[in-house]
């Protein structure tokens, strides 16, 4: 019995002019707009619709950490690149500098998630919770599930990292499309961070 | 042994011609070295604006260019949709047109009082 292998994953589609890979990456990132589209669409709904927004009063920069948020949006920022960065050393055929810029990526998705963690930690402290109005429901829903996306960003990268990197030996150029797909995921990440912090945070 | 030496070097040699030559590769850091600077300036810029405390409608303006602006940096640089093949950019259309309706059906409920406080 052959093995069955799903064809052009390293070489362009002759009628798409990518491999295979890459297209579907992308259909799973446009679902993904959908689905954090329809969040936004939620939020925009419920913020229109209160007489005042954050509900109990003030301003959501006086609710919310803003400086702890800038700080992990410059982390979020500063993985972006180490993950470009990760991508572009194998483009030179550089398996260690991959290792430092990939490694680094999967660290600073890490402080994120522990910032966050404190942010959390401290609204709970408080019994913000949820349930307590329209502004925390949409924000742990919105921060919940972008913080659902990271840790899966981090598993991806640190299999890719560890056995994942196996195959740069028998297949380089399979591998490095799997580094580019997989930054293509976490660049999207970012992408979502950089317009949930304005809507939730500063506005 | 020179043939030998040839056949394995061979596809090491091809990947890189598939790919970009280590000159061009230079470039392309260079270029996401910017970007990461512009994204980093372009947050302080961001935070900065919200101590101002402008009008609600305003200070939402000012946010939503400089989201924009970030994000086209990051799709167009980082996700290397600047050098991307239609088949992309057809999937993006589609996608856009769809997240606009979903954002635009709320302003549809609105006036019949879904999401208003009976408080």
């Amino acid at each position: 019995m052959s093995e069955t292998v799903i064809p052009y994953m390293v070489k362009p589609h002759p009628v798409t002019g990518i491999p295979n890979g890459k297209l579907g990456i992308w259909l799973f990132l446009a679902s993904e707009v959908m689905l954090f589209g329809a969040l936004f669409s939620s939020y925009i709904l419920l913020r229109t619709g209160a007489p005042h927004w954050p509900p109990e009063g003030g301003l959501s920069s006086d609710l919310l950490n803003v400086p702890l948020a800038t700080i992990n949006t410059l982390v979020l920022i500063t993985s972006s690149i180490t993950m470009v960065m990760a991508w572009a050393s194998l483009k030179v055929q550089s398996l260690p500098k991959f290792r430092v810029y990939l490694g680094a990526t999967i660290l600073l998705a890490c402080v994120f998630l522990v910032i966050k963690y404190f942010e959390y930690a401290h609204k709970f402290e408080l019994g913000h919770f949820p349930s307590h109005d329209n502004f925390y429901a949409i924000y742990f829903t919105l921060t919940g599930l972008h913080g659902v996306h990271i840790i899966g960003g981090i598993i991806v990268n640190t299999y890719l990292l560890t056995f994942g990197s196996k195959l740069w030996k028998t297949d380089p150029e399979h591998f490095t499309n799997r580094i580019e797909n997989a930054g293509l995921y976490w660049h999207f990440v970012d992408l979502v961070w950089i317009f949930l912090f304005p809507a939730l945070y500063l506005l | 042994m020179d043939a030998a030496h040839g056949t394995a070097v061979a596809p090491s040699a091809e990947h890189a011609d598939a790919g970009h030559s280590a000159d061009e590769m230079k470039k392309h850091v260079r270029r996401y070295i910017a970007v990461f600077v512009a994204l980093a300036c372009l947050t302080v810029i961001t935070v900065g604006v919200s101590y101002l405390k402008l009008n609600r409608p305003l200070a939402i303006t000012v946010a939503l260019i400089i989201a924009s602006i970030k994000a086209g940096l990051v799709a167009s640089i980082f996700m290397h949709l600047i050098s991307e093949k239609k088949v992309i950019f057809a999937v993006l259309v589609l996608t856009a047109f769809f997240f606009i309706l979903v954002l635009v059906i709320p302003s549809l409920t609105i006036g019949e009082g879904v999401g208003v406080s009976t408080g």
